[in-house]
């Protein structure tokens, strides 16, 4: 099976390509992108003159709930989501019931993804047994079984000896860390810490909590030579702690999501749960600087920390209401939206911080259309107007809170390994990417 | 038992008729903070609260202005004094009153705060009042019901009948609220009743000074438009009122505190500490009070303390709220 895509404008920061070009697919792989390229067989697709091809999106920070917690999410619905989204890989944190935290759990996750068929699904395994923070898991085994990293998300690695040893261990087996930031002895709150939860009685989760720990990675970092990538940072103290550890050449990364660049505390008015995740949205200086972070190269990744839960698990008292909103299928019109078309950052920036960046601090395949690499392709359409439709999401949940919101720029259609997962009904473009379309 | 009603009837008719110019009627269907009424509508409540008021002196303390109404009192927090001024006041204006103690969270009693609404929604009380250990527990209830939702306490957010009859109290004894200096001292952080105080006294034009231990002060005070200080005495300074709150005996856990003795001895209301404050201060506590923590007995039962006032003002303001959200008066 061979697809040209024809005359589209493909992006590809890692092949320095950002013009109008052919890619050509054949079978799981791109064989060329050029110009004039032949159809030779190959079922041609004329690219709309405003699409824009991209190497396949990659959301670094997903929960995907399966084992365990199938009414919230499964693999299937939420590699289905991710496609819907845009996103040809996902990589799903291991705080499941029970927790990835052995090579048996970490293969029947690969397993239901390769069943799935849809995005594909890097397992991220924990950083401790249980992701308990006493004792490390057998991080080589979890490797060998496929996972690309570790992490106890949803907790942090609170004891500093631990993330010391996590660090020099799981480094040698070239396995990232990937460190959920929270003092735990100075949280205990619902919302972020600040003038809005204090008017409103919530009790407050200090940005300290997070800005202390990134501090404390970082330089362990440093002390060990090991990268350490810092997920969902929210607060300006962390970014500080980044840049900073980044100028002294520490090897460390980080990920922001696309509600703590969009929204502040002030969501919090009305008590919806759907505002309640952590970290918490944060104030206006804080979201400001992730924007800050995001044109000026600190922040490395953009990831959605997709946390879906059933609408009764949120239908309760905000105090009682789980942590977290969906993301996988409003990240990248959200990015367009607010980010390319307000001119914080350039399409050729988004595609850095949602397929280059995440594919090298992973080590996985794709963040390019270099020849001989997965046919694994987003195509964007970057002026189409959106509304946000909760009702229509694959997610099973529907936790978030732009339902509603109209947005400039979708995605058209997603490729993954030169299977057309995705095509959105939803934009006139998109037409043309329908088997026997265009 | 026809007089007293036509009696009745005609009083209430009055308070309609004589009340302040502009407003009869209060905008919003809930009272869920004190944010959702304007200074006209917190004087409107105000004095009709002045004229509930002289119902309790007579022989028969009962009007028949909510007959026929049906107020379900939804408690999940303990209370006493809250819970039986509301059924006091609403006995007196003759509406239909039952108490359900919910105990403990929604999650730990195996029903959802809006289920149970949704149940009680079936019954078509006219209002719930509501009292709920979680902040935002009255803006639920009222996106979920028909009926007019009143907050009586959530969680460590508002308390605004608590304010209303505070303001009330203090305009009582002053005759007006604008331009006094208020110092409202103790466990700031954790305070519904500062919260809705903050609103109501910011509204009606007092000068407010808050005080506490840094550790209890609120993150964001900045941002609140009032004066701030750690030290007692500077809030006392000069002061019209002082309100003491309450501080829980547990707040040692979490270092807020290193013990109440200390507490009492750096942030205590004493007597000598009363002597910086105007000759006609008034010293208020919304209770219950912890005598020898936040305040000295003596000063508690002192002359310039105003606690009993507060608990009986409380009936009349709840009357009148109860009142006024129970709809177009020409009704009645």
């Amino acid at each position: 099976m061979q697809i040209l895509l024809k005359g589209g404008r493909v992006v590809d920061p890692a092949a320095g390509q950002d013009g109008v070009a052919d890619v050509l697919i054949e079978d799981e792989v791109v064989a060329q992108v050029g110009t004039d390229l032949p159809a030779d067989g190959a079922r041609v697709i004329y690219v709309p003159a405003d699409c824009v091809v991209c190497p396949g999106f990659i959301d670094m920070h997903v929960h995907l709930r399966e084992p365990g917690q199938e009414h919230k999410e499964t693999i299937a619905t939420g590699a289905t989501a991710a496609v819907a989204g845009g996103f040809t890989g996902v990589a799903c944190m291991p705080n499941t019931d029970p927790v990835n935290d052995q090579a048996g759990i970490t293969e029947s996750i690969l397993a239901k993804a390769r069943a799935a068929g849809q995005a594909r699904v890097y397992p991220i395994g924990a950083v401790s047994r249980g992701s308990k923070g006493e004792q490390l898991a057998d991080l080589a085994e979890l490797k060998a079984a496929g996972c690309v990293a570790v992490s106890d998300d949803g907790y942090p690695v609170a004891d500093a000896l631990l993330m010391r040893r996590a660090l020099e261990y799981a480094a040698s087996f070239g396995l990232l860390v990937i460190d959920h930031c929270e003092d735990p002895s100075l949280v205990g709150g619902v919302a972020h810490e600040g003038y809005h939860a204090t008017a409103l009685g919530l009790r407050g989760l200090p940005a300290v909590a997070e800005e202390l720990i990134v501090e404390r990675d970082v330089t362990l970092s440093g002390l060990t030579g090991a990268p350490v990538h810092v997920a969902h940072m929210s607060a300006r103290g962390s970014l500080r702690a980044v840049r900073s550890g980044k100028a002294r050449a520490i090897k460390v990364t980080c990920e922001v999501t696309p509600h703590h660049f969009i929204l502040t505390d002030e969501a919090l008015q009305g008590y919806d749960t759907n505002v309640k995740m952590n970290p918490p949205l944060r104030e206006a200086a804080d979201r400001d600087a992730m924007l800050e972070g995001l044109a000026d190269g600190s922040i490395d990744v953009i990831a959605t920390d997709h946390a879906p839960h059933h609408y009764d698990e949120k239908a309760v008292e905000f105090d009682q209401a789980p942590f977290g909103i969906t993301g996988l299928e409003t990240a990248v019109s959200l990015s367009l939206d607010r980010l390319v078309h307000r001119e914080v950052i350039s399409l050729n920036r988004l595609v850095e911080l949602y397929s280059t960046n995440p594919a090298r601090i992973l080590g996985v395949a794709g963040g390019t259309l270099a020849p001989g690499g997965a046919a694994d392709v987003t195509i964007l359409a970057p002026e189409a107007p959106t509304t946000v439709d909760v009702a229509r999401m694959r997610s099973k949940g529907k936790n978030t809170p732009f339902g509603g919101w109209e947005l400039r720029g979708c995605v058209a259609a997603t490729i993954v390994g030169g299977q057309m997962l995705y095509v959105s009904d939803a934009v006139p473009e998109a037409a043309v990417f329908t088997a026997g379309g265009g | 038992m026809a007089s007293t009603d036509a009696r009745a009837t005609a009083s209430v008719d009055d308070v309609a008729a004589q009340g302040p110019a502009q407003r009869t009627t209060l905008r919003s269907r809930h009272l869920i903070s004190i944010g959702d009424l304007d200074p006209e509508e917190i004087t409107l409540i105000l004095d009709t609260a002045e004229a509930m008021k002289e119902i309790e002196s007579r022989p028969i303390k009962k009007v028949p202005a909510l007959r026929g109404k049906t107020i379900v009192n939804l408690f999940y927090e303990p209370s006493t004094r809250t819970r039986t001024s509301f059924e006091i006041a609403e006995k007196r204006l003759s509406a239909d009153s039952l108490n359900v103690a919910a105990t403990g969270s929604s999650v730990a009693k195996g029903e959802t705060l809006l289920d149970t609404a949704r149940n009680l929604e079936a019954m078509a009380p006219d209002m719930i009042v509501l009292r709920h250990a979680a902040s935002g527990a009255p803006h639920q209830l009222a996106r979920a019901s028909r009926a007019a939702v009143i907050n009586a306490g959530d969680g460590t957010h508002e308390h605004p009948t608590q304010a209303l009859l505070d303001g009330f109290t203090i305009r009582a004894r002053k005759g007006h609220i604008a331009g006094l200096k208020v110092a409202i001292i103790g466990d700031l952080l954790h305070s519904r009743v500062l919260r809705s105080n903050l609103l109501l006294l910011r509204a009606l034009g007092a000068e407010i000074w808050v005080c506490g231990p840094p550790t209890l002060m609120l993150p964001g005070i900045e941002q609140f438009g009032v004066r701030a200080t750690t030290r007692i005495d500077e809030a006392a300074e000069g002061a019209d009122v002082l309100m003491m709150l309450r501080i829980q005996r547990e707040r040692m856990r979490g270092h807020f505190v290193p013990s109440l003795r200390e507490y009492f001895n750096v942030y205590g209301l004493t007597a000598e500490r009363v002597e910086r404050a105007k000759s006609d201060v008034i010293i208020m506590h919304p209770g219950p009070m912890n005598r020898g923590v936040e305040i000295a007995s003596e000063v508690a039962d002192g002359p310039y303390s105003v606690m009993l006032d507060q608990v009986a003002n409380g009936v009349a303001v709840r009357m009148a709220v109860l009142y006024l959200l129970a709809g177009n008066p020409d009704e009645m």
